[in-house]
């Protein structure tokens, strides 16, 4: 809050925080009670780059799970990933998304919107499975590294003493070694096991930060009066911290999960990229991107799909979680412009 | 402070300790240093598997071989002891593997660090000072879209775009609408969004920006001076003078002439040294670079000192700072002066995509300079847009903060120029935090360092190390970890302690 807004002249005295501007709209808002959740969701909602950002990813998901199917369910694209095809336009990305009063032919999907790799295989599929695979392993790391982080950050900051000293330990071990290197040595070891082994071997070194954020949180939560009202009443100790500090702690733990995403996403892309990730015959964004690098000079639309996938899905992660942060943040009463 | 620093050494050093045991445990568990021979059919077969047991100690417990590993590599941190890193699958000692690889992606890490910090800050700054503007937000995206770019791919695309196509264009200079609609429209968004203001002062600014930037570029293209390019004394000396100026404007105003004065004095003894010295600039060593930068500095010194006066501090700091300006453009001017040469040397592909220098070039000294810079740009460049992005946020918020802050409002209120107020007062204080992002940016540098030096083949670390990974080779990975992570321990102990130092409000023991 800036010094202009608190010497207001004409305040209103009655409002809930009493420091509100005048502004019609915003006054109007911070008078009618809302809980929480409502408040936090309305903020996000109001926060244009998250907005976007939540649309878009929403999109690509849907885009990369239905079009080509997952698991036994069929989707509704016509062609498989593993399948050649002939080759048609030379390869080329039939897409068009121009329309016909620019160059002529109109929009456009055609057969390969996003072109043919040298065999024959459509690129459309192949980028949405790589888009599905990259997704979910994002996903596995930030909810099971946000899980770990998140009890190991409360126990510690919870109990203290010997438990914290070894939690905290491990952490300052964990941050000192650069991630990508360690990642390497256990990606390349365990790359045949699959993707979704991948993910959890990689949830377990990325789960620090949080539980130092976590820690941090409950260090100052555990002097809150309710948290002693809680003790009072004869609450156990796993009850107080899961039913009363996790709660509180929420808007740290969300914030830092969806960021945890966005590094997730840059970080498989990396490992395969080096050929330490995801392993053929599976393949992700970074291996697609691996694989066709030396194909730019030729054919650069095997370049093009999977960076700019990879790119939207992180931007949009990225862009979630700083309209999160805002929402969550308790300063905070008036909607970011 | 002695003791915390102390203190913190030894909680490094066990820190050490533990990363180590823990890596070795993986990497030695993980990996299979005898895959490659399943395969084979060599007819010594079981003698080389016997013998790379025995380098390699395989038939020993693995604490052993911790240990044995240890004792070896604990010389490298005691000065006077022999340092012993083991031997590679090749049977090369990885102490001379790292000797040999290191200055090269120390070189890369360095110049990318001190662009993304200078960059990241000043572009940080002016995005707080105009918050909420057009400016602001674009930076705002740009900087979550650096966040958001795979490295990987950045760099695969600047080796098309920053070098194949460049170098392209540089063999036959043109001006296309393309290239002309792209140089208007960044100036014009870039010098109206610097300047502020009003809509309409925004807009005039932009569009004399655009056709300004235009009309120098089509100039440029047209006298050849992309295929010769160079400087000249009379922009070498507007450039000197430009300085001075604003080194005056940094330390006190232009209204003080007594410091203006002998900025300038400093602006034109490096000018004129430089080139009285021509000949000697001819091919020089550092050592003769460093004595000119040394005598242009103390003439600089000597001014201000005797007629200084008053401002004698002040006018000492911006001779100084000047000198080094001066330095910097004569260094860039006669660098670039050999451009026509190097790139005629090099077939005219001036930009390099592969390695960290031409094999076997030879030539002056500017063309070896020349010749590192057009290999260091692009590699620099990918792993610079990252940290960026992170310097230009956080010292963006710090700076909002500071700007906040009572005692601002203070200077402010006593009637001080809003240049004094944000570099003296404001800036001073926003910088404190950014000591522990630059810290705990260095672990991501050297990630990046790690993709990088493998799209564009430099012998650094990183080529070291995904090599080793790739054939379980446990000693070089062992070597390559062990260094950085002594950098990233080493980077957080200087970021503790000039944080305590930077800010009196830290009490440490």
């Amino acid at each position: 809050m800036t010094m202009r807004e608190s010497i207001e002249p004409d305040m209103t005295p009655l409002g809930p925080l009493g420091s509100e501007g005048p502004e019609g709209p915003e006054r109007e808002f911070t008078i009618k009670a809302r809980t929480q959740g409502q408040m936090v969701r309305r903020r996000f909602i109001r926060h244009r780059g998250a907005a976007i950002g939540f649309t878009a990813l929403v999109i690509v998901i849907i885009l990369a799970y239905t079009s080509i199917g997952f698991w036994k369910i069929p989707g509704w694209w016509y062609l498989g990933y593993t399948k050649t095809n002939p080759i048609v336009n030379g390869g080329a990305p039939t897409l068009d998304v121009l329309p016909a009063f620019i160059d002529g032919d109109g929009f456009m999907i055609g057969p390969h919107p996003f072109g043919q790799d040298q065999i024959g295989r459509d690129y459309f599929a192949l980028t949405m499975r790589g888009t599905q695979i990259s997704l979910m392993v994002a996903f596995v790391i930030g909810i099971l590294s946000t899980f770990i982080g998140a009890v190991a950050g409360a126990i510690s900051g919870y109990y203290g003493g010997q438990a914290d000293n070894v939690i905290m330990r491990f952490t300052d071990l964990l941050l000192t070694i650069p991630i990508l290197t360690i990642a390497a040595v256990v990606g390349n070891a365990t790359g045949n096991l699959g993707p979704f082994f991948l993910a959890v071997v990689l949830s377990l070194l990325i789960w620090t930060s949080l539980a130092r954020l976590v820690r941090g949180e409950f260090l100052s939560l555990r002097e809150k009066e309710y948290v002693e009202a809680a003790r009072a009443m004869g609450a156990s100790s796993p009850r107080i911290i899961f039913r009363h500090m996790l709660p509180n702690a929420i808007g740290t733990i969300i914030v830092s999960a969806t960021l945890t995403i966005a590094v997730a996403i840059l970080l498989e892309a990396a490992l395969s990229f080096l050929g330490f990730g995801i392993r053929s015959p599976d393949t992700s964004l970074g291996l697609l991107i691996s694989t066709y690098q030396t194909a730019f000079s030729t054919r650069p639309w095997l370049f093009w799909w999977p960076g700019l996938f990879i790119v939207i899905i992180a931007l949009s992660v990225n862009f979630i979680g700083d309209g999160l942060r805002d929402a969550f943040d308790p300063k905070q009463n008036r909607v970011r412009a | 402070m002695g003791s915390y620093i102390l203190r913190r050494i030894l909680a490094s050093l066990l820190i050490l300790l533990a990363a180590s045991f823990l890596m070795f445990a993986l990497v030695t568990l993980s990996g299979d240093p005898l895959a490659e021979f399943t395969g084979s059919n060599a007819p010594d077969k079981a003698r080389l598997i016997q013998e790379r047991i025995e380098t390699l100690n395989l038939d020993r417990p693995f604490l052993v071989q911790y240990f044995l590993w240890l004792g070896g590599a604990i010389g490298c941190l005691i000065p006077g002891m022999s340092c012993d890193l083991g031997v590679n699958l090749s049977n090369q000692p990885v102490t001379s593997l790292i000797v040999d690889a290191f200055p090269t992606t120390l070189q890369l890490v360095l110049a990318a660090t001190i662009l993304a910090i200078v960059l990241g800050i000043s572009i940080g700054i002016i995005s707080a000072i105009r918050q909420y503007t057009a400016f602001d937000y674009s930076i705002t995206f740009l900087a979550f879209l650096f966040y958001s770019l795979p490295i990987f791919w950045v760099a695969v695309l600047l080796k098309e775009f920053g070098a194949i196509r460049i170098n392209d264009w540089l063999a036959e200079p043109a001006v296309t609408l393309p290239t002309a609609i792209v140089i208007a429209g960044f100036s014009a968004l870039f010098f109206s969004a610097v300047v502020g203001g009003s809509r309409k002062q925004r807009l005039l600014v932009g569009l004399g920006a655009a056709v300004g930037a235009v009309l120098i570029f089509v100039g440029l293209v047209a006298s050849g001076w992309f295929s010769n390019p160079g400087m000249g004394p009379g922009v070498v000396t507007i450039g000197a003078a430009a300085a001075a100026v604003g080194a005056t404007l940094l330390f006190t105003n232009l209204e003080n002439r007594r410091v203006l004065f002998i900025a300038l004095g400093t602006a034109a003894a490096g000018v004129i040294t430089a080139y009285a010295a021509l000949p000697l600039l001819e091919d020089p060593s550092w050592l003769t670079l460093f004595g000119l930068g040394a005598l242009v500095t103390a003439i600089g010194v000597g001014l201000g000192w005797i007629f200084g006066d008053i401002d004698r501090p002040a006018a000492i700091r911006a001779a100084v700072l000047t000198s080094f300006g001066v330095g910097l453009l004569v260094f860039m001017d006669r660098t670039v002066s050999s451009f026509a040469a190097y790139s005629a040397e090099v077939n005219g592909r001036p930009v390099a995509t592969i390695g960290s220098k031409t094999p076997n070039f030879n030539g002056t000294f500017w063309e070896v300079t020349l010749d590192t810079a057009t290999h260091l740009v692009l590699p620099t460049l990918a792993i610079m847009l990252i940290s960026f992005a992170g310097y230009s946020r956080y010292s963006r918020a710090s700076m909002l903060e500071v700007l906040n802050a009572d005692y601002v409002r203070t200077a402010r209120a006593k009637g001080l120029t809003e240049r004094t107020v944000v570099l003296r007062h404001a800036f001073r204080n926003a910088m404190i935090p950014l000591a522990t992002l630059a810290a705990i940016d260095f672990g991501a540098v050297i990630s990046g360092a790690i993709i990088t030096e493998t799209v564009f083949g430099w012998k650094g670390m990183g080529v070291l190390f995904t090599s080793a990974v790739q054939r379980d080779d446990a000693y070089q990975i062992m070597g390559v970890f062990m260094v950085t992570a002594i950098a990233v321990l080493l980077f957080n102990l200087i970021a503790d302690i000039s944080y305590a130092i930077l800010d009196p409000r830290i009490r440490l023991s």
